[in-house]
């Protein structure tokens, strides 16, 4: 069984891989491509550690194939902060302590980031709402909402 | 001599007393005079306990001494989560 | 190590200081178990039963050890004898010999060069099994007729006539309960059921293992006690400990889960056979499957009270199943049923009994909130029944210092009277409610312990210090030991860094468990800060040639104790560090101890509800935490152990379950039929923190990590029940069950 090539562009860089038709886009990630930020909770889009987002559309790159990406425009969590400066998001979960183990963290950055910038006012039901495909098991939530509600402000320039 | 509550299940080794009294200055003497006393005790004794020292929960401490009014509480081995 | 007894001002300890590790955290940086590589790298994977309960007749590993790309296969043969029963019982559930003893039950295992040919692998492997009998329930497993699970595990001293599966039994308590029961009003007694819960972390288990030609290996895993790995890995594969070196990743969450072993071992094996490093990671059907649940429970209550509110008397019988092999989970259910209360006339007995399900780990105060939901629910049917306020009436019963406690020692200074008084002045517990709404309320308690701890201080030359010391961080930790050397050195937190230890580089620790790291690790890090001072504060009176006890240390820095000793410039840190070389070398600070004096954490959770009659949904709509944290060092992460637990012991009590078949095997190995709580199920979660401090600890630190898991259970219970006018007696309380006990 011969390999698959594919280009895609990850976190704004163009990129080469070769993979196994039944390889998921996490696999590559996280084995070929050393991207591990993208966590494997449960492997069937139940958990959300694993959130990136295709073409700027929210996804579990575990139910994404590897060759899926052919062509289309991948961001994952190590692409979120811009050098040595953190993503408001980021900042805000240090701010108000949103992370304890911290294995779930990246997943929530990435969705909530995507929620963003789909809707910059939400409310916290919506918030909750949106981030319910990310389970957390350490911190029940609170603070978790608290940071991305501060950050949202602080991106309105509020 | 220093009092000695022991828990209800093992009071069947101890001639159904829920306190018995044993000649001992600290925590080991404490088990060692126990076992040799009551030898039903022994398979409990041997799969592990802490003991209560006034309130206080010693695990495996040896040397802790004992004084003859002390509360002393024999207890399970304590794990947690 | 006793309470401090100067009073003082605390500067850092008691702030919200920012996590060392955050950075890593969110930009994805942070290496968690399966985020490690190594050159030449196989890829492991396990064999696992198909059968509830079936004999291993055979294995034969041929097919798979000539396919092309496997470089090595293992079974049980391929381990040592371990060197107790209990570490036997530890590895027999990493890989089975005789039996395999529940669904998912690791039989055999393959390392190959790609996760395909892993796979192609296990399906050559053929496992002859001869299928028995199974038993699941606790009240099946108990019956004389069950299938036995496994043969002479009955503890010694355990009454004869019993069924082969009961493996130990235990009694707590004392007085009279005859007459306890003669002089109350009102006597309730019930039955309760719980299923088995798993504790859910994100992050299932992952290990990297490299054996060498030499016997010597490496370990990386994802654990809550790398010493503890060690000490077991060495066992089962017959290693010197010191050849092993085990090192704790980043955990994703463990909760009890990850204090023992389940892959380790295997990955060490197949390393050792192939010669090359072995990556082994568990799916999440594997982790359900295979990994370490709750017990699951049947349980009576009987209490008897007062027309005015005092208990006279109280009883429990609880049954627990922990898996397929003996468990001392009930000891701790049995000690902590009654623990909230002041009781003439206590008796809290019961047993542990074997079943067909995988071997029970502990879950955040294992066996606790299991025995405290029955018996929080009948206090409060008692209080409907007497039309008295629940709070009033945990009050009027409430242990304190000096009361004889249910489990036997007398208890010093605790703060379940200063929690009751809280949330009954707290504005939630006045707050109205509305149609089809309820408020719960229960009290919780864990025990807490201290252990065998280790922690070395170093002073770097420029004044800054590095602390090395050797338990997971699992909840904001390496922040809070930060914090309390700052306090003590009296240098700024940012001076400082926090490590944690592989086994071969600092003593021995014991797993990160029991609440214990911010109470021991906390105080043996005050302890070696303050033989670091000592040291320092030796160097500078040789320079200044003066005696030692002429020196004192404040704010930072060593100084004369008074004009009487001489008129010098206070030095800093640096400055001592600097010179530290010329005037006898490395400055270190240490500390070992096998710590004792750990406080009891108490806690009541306040709920109120509301249930839709049509569909038997409960919506959670206000949840408030109280808690005794002795002294909280970092609030922050007291408020996060406060609100995880309380969500956690919601998920229990509303929705998780393990669902078996009549076939025994389990049905729902993923997270979306075993359904967590997620974010749209829950309110915001307030936390309030009390701090009546520890007499055992500086600082008064009391463990806050498990308590939390505890109270929920029997608040929602109890809230649900005042909702729809029913009383509920089984957990967990799905929207089905509800609307059955609605429709009668």
């Amino acid at each position: 069984m011969s390999k698959i090539h594919v280009t895609t562009t990850l976190n704004g860089d163009q990129v080469e891989y070769l993979c196994e038709p039944q390889e998921t886009l996490l696999d590559v990630l996280r084995n070929q491509l050393d991207l591990t930020g993208s966590k494997e909770g449960c492997g069937s889009g139940d958990c959300g550690a694993c959130s990136v987002t295709l073409n700027g559309r929210l996804v579990c790159s575990c139910l994404v194939l590897a060759a899926e990406a052919e062509g289309n425009e991948i961001d994952t969590i190590e692409g979120m902060a811009d050098g040595e400066q953190l993503h408001p998001l980021q900042q805000k979960f240090l701010d108000h302590a949103a992370l304890q183990c911290g294995v779930c963290t990246p997943g929530f950055l990435v969705a909530a980031k995507a929620l963003l910038a789909k809707n910059p006012n939400p409310t916290e039901v919506e918030v909750r709402y949106w981030l319910a495909g990310n389970l957390c098991r350490c911190t029940g939530y609170d603070k978790i909402i608290n940071a991305v509600m501060d950050a949202a402000a602080e991106m309105r320039g509020a | 001599m220093v009092k000695v509550v022991v828990w209800g299940s093992l009071r069947a080794a101890t001639n159904g007393a829920a306190t018995v009294d044993v000649e001992a200055v600290n925590f080991k003497d404490v088990l060692v005079q126990l076992e040799q006393k009551y030898p039903g005790l022994k398979p409990q004794i041997e799969r592990g306990v802490s003991l209560a020292i006034d309130g206080t929960i010693y695990r495996d401490a040896w040397f802790t001494p004992v004084k003859p009014d002390s509360e002393v509480v024999l207890m399970p081995l304590m794990v947690g989560g | 190590m006793a309470l401090d007894t100067e009073k003082r001002d605390f500067k850092i300890v008691g702030t919200r200081a920012p996590r060392p590790d955050g950075i890593d955290k969110v930009t994805g940086r942070a290496q968690f178990g399966a985020d490690k590589s190594a050159p030449g790298m196989l890829v492991g994977q396990i064999l696992r039963s198909p059968h509830a309960h079936a004999r291993i007749k055979s294995i034969d590993t041929s097919a798979a050890e000539a396919l092309s790309g496997v470089k090595s296969v293992i079974t049980s043969a391929d381990f040592d004898k371990a060197s107790n029963s209990f570490n036997q019982d530890a590895l027999d559930n990493c890989m089975a010999r005789e039996k395999a003893l529940y669904h998912g039950h690791a039989v055999a295992a393959v390392a190959a060069i790609s996760p395909s040919v892993a796979k192609q692998a296990l399906k050559l492997i053929k496992v002859d099994y001869e299928v028995l009998p199974h038993v699941i329930e606790v009240e099946d497993a108990i019956k004389p007729d069950a299938p036995i699970v496994q043969e002479c595990r009955q503890a010694a001293d355990t009454p004869a006539g019993l069924s082969q599966n009961i493996t130990h039994q235990m009694s707590f308590g004392h007085g009279d309960l005859d007459a306890g029961f003669a002089k109350a009003d009102l006597v309730i007694e019930r039955s309760f059921k719980t299923a088995a819960t798993h504790q859910g972390y994100i992050e299932p288990h992952a290990c990297l293992a490299t054996m060498g030609s030499d016997g010597k290996a490496d370990l990386w895993c994802c654990t809550q006690g790398q010493y503890y790995v060690r000490e077991l890995c060495a066992d089962f594969l017959g290693m010197e400990t010191s050849q092993l070196r085990v090192t704790a990743s980043e955990i994703g969450g463990g909760f009890g889960g990850k204090t023992t072993v389940f892959i380790e071992p295997v990955a060490l094996a197949l390393s050792r056979k192939a010669g090359k490093p072995v990556k082994l990671v568990m799916t999440r059907d594997e982790v359900f499957k295979a990994t370490g649940p709750t017990i699951s429970t049947f349980s009576d209550v009987k209490i008897g009270m007062t027309k005015d509110g005092r208990i006279t008397a109280a009883h429990a019988m609880l049954r627990y199943q922990g898996g397929a092999f003996p468990c001392g989970t009930i000891e701790f259910g049995l000690m902590s049923a009654f623990a909230a209360y002041d009781l003439e006339a206590v008796t809290a007995e019961g047993f542990n009994v074997m079943t067909n399900r995988p071997r029970q780990a502990a879950y955040r105060a294992p066996g606790a909130p299991v025995a405290i939901y029955p018996v929080e629910s009948v206090v409060d049917e008692l209080c409907q029944q007497l039309d008295l306020d629940p709070l009033d009436v945990r009050l009027k019963n409430a242990a304190s210092k000096g009361t004889k406690s249910s489990y036997g020692p007398t208890f010093d200074d605790i703060g379940l009277v200063a929690t009751l008084e809280a949330a009954k002045a707290h504005p939630h517990y006045s707050a109205p409610l509305g149609p089809n709404q309820g408020r719960g309320l229960s009290c919780g308690f864990w025990f807490n312990f201290g252990g065998n701890t280790s922690v070395s201080l170093n002073l770097n030359a420029d004044g800054t210090v590095g602390i090395v010391e050797g338990n997971p961080d699992i909840g904001g930790s390496r922040a809070s030991i930060s914090q309390m050397a700052a306090e003590e050195l009296g240098i700024p937190y940012d001076n400082i860094r926090t490590t944690i230890a592989d086994t071969s580089s600092l003593g021995f620790n014991d797993v990160t468990d029991g609440s214990r790291v911010t109470f021991a690790v906390g105080l043996a890090t005050i302890k070696a800060a303050r033989d670091a001072i000592q040291k320092m504060c030796k160097r500078v009176a040789k320079l200044w040639d003066i005696d030692e006890d002429a020196v004192v240390w404040e704010d930072g820095y060593a100084k004369p104790a008074g004009p009487n000793a001489g008129d010098f410039e206070p030095m800093s840190i640096a400055e001592i560090a600097a010179m530290a070389n010329s005037t006898g070398g490395p400055i270190a600070g240490h500390h070992e101890v096998n710590a004792d004096g750990a406080g009891v954490s108490f806690g009541v959770h306040l709920v109120d509800l509301e249930i839709d009659p049509e569909t038997g949904h409960t919506t959670i709509l206000r949840y408030t935490v109280f808690q005794d944290a002795g002294k909280a060092v970092n609030p922050d992460y007291v408020e996060g152990q406060m609100q995880g637990g309380a969500v956690q012991g919601i998920g229990w009590a509303l929705n998780e379950e393990y669902i078996y078949g009549d076939d025994g095997l389990l049905q729902n190995p993923g997270f979306l039929d075993y359904r967590i709580p997620v974010a749209s199920d829950l309110p915001p979660i307030e936390a309030v923190i009390l701090e009546i401090p520890n007499p055992g600890h500086p600082y008064g630190v009391r463990g806050v990590g498990e308590t939390s898991i505890v109270p929920p259970l029997a608040a929602l219970s109890n809230g649900v029940s005042r909702a729809i006018g029913h009383r509920m007696y089984q957990l967990p309380m799905s929207p089905p069950k509800i609307l059955k006990t609605i429709k009668g």
